[in-house]
């Protein structure tokens, strides 16, 4: 289960829609008790491509993922997961995006259409890989 | 020979939590077999089933890119540092 606050969860969607067409991203941060990741925080982060492939793309780089580990261990959290938009399609994962991930990790997904963030889904990948399963989110008022 | 190897949060669950190994190897080829032969799960998610490595896995020599060295040949000597981050990416397409 991943417990998010309606606050960071209304800055996604922002971010989202401000991002669209293109897609965003950011990394989820918290602290994750056995199944349970609490997200304290969200970290938006630039989309490193640009014009048509980020219509269809999101990237962070390694040396995104860098200065992210450093910022967690700063505040004391954990990077739980990511989030990204899908522009006009649906807030499920296609096989790219199990392809890049990482079963440590939670991705939350926003749908956008035409410019209004819609459904949000949240995903864990599967230890072989094969496939995502949406986890369970609780959206919390503070 | 020994080099230092630094696993990123991401991966330490596979082995064993550690954010450092220490490993004896002369190529990052040799390294990366010796990384993995004793961890499957951490083999399953950095290398695809043909051997290669993950498109979104980076490894670095002393902060170089190995894609701007000698790729997998990528000689090793005692001291280096070796850092394994992952780049995060997706999308719709
Ligand atoms: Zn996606």
């Amino acid at each position: 289960m991943i417990s998010i606050n309606k606050e960071a969860l209304d800055q996604i969607r922002r971010h989202a829609e401000s991002s669209y067409p293109a897609e965003c991203c950011g990394a989820l941060f918290g602290v994750k008790n056995n199944d349970t990741r609490s997200v304290s925080e969200i970290i938006p982060l630039p989309n490193r491509w640009d014009g048509e492939s980020a219509k269809q793309r999101y990237l962070i780089t390694a040396d995104d993922y860098i200065y992210l580990e450093k910022t967690a261990e700063e505040k004391g959290a954990d990077i739980l997961g990511f989030y990204h938009s899908h522009p006009d399609h649906a807030a499920q994962p296609s096989d790219y995006d199990r392809e890049q991930a990482l079963p440590v990790y939670a991705y939350l997904i926003v749908a956008v259409e035409k410019g209004t963030a819609r459904d949000i889904a949240c995903w864990v990948l599967c230890n072989d890989r094969s496939a995502f399963s949406r986890e369970t989110m609780n959206v919390t008022s503070s | 020979m020994s080099v230092r190897v630094l696993i990123p949060s991401a991966l330490r669950r596979y082995i064993e939590d550690k954010d450092t190994v220490e490993i004896e190897a002369r190529t990052v080829e040799e390294l990366l077999d010796k990384l993995v032969s004793q961890h499957d799960e951490l083999r399953r998610q950095m290398l695809t089933e043909d051997g290669g490595l993950r498109g979104f896995i980076n490894i670095y020599v002393n902060d170089q890119d190995i894609r701007y060295l000698d790729k997998y040949q990528t000689r090793l000597k005692s001291g280096d540092v070796v850092t394994i981050v992952p780049a995060i990416a997706g999308g719709v397409a």
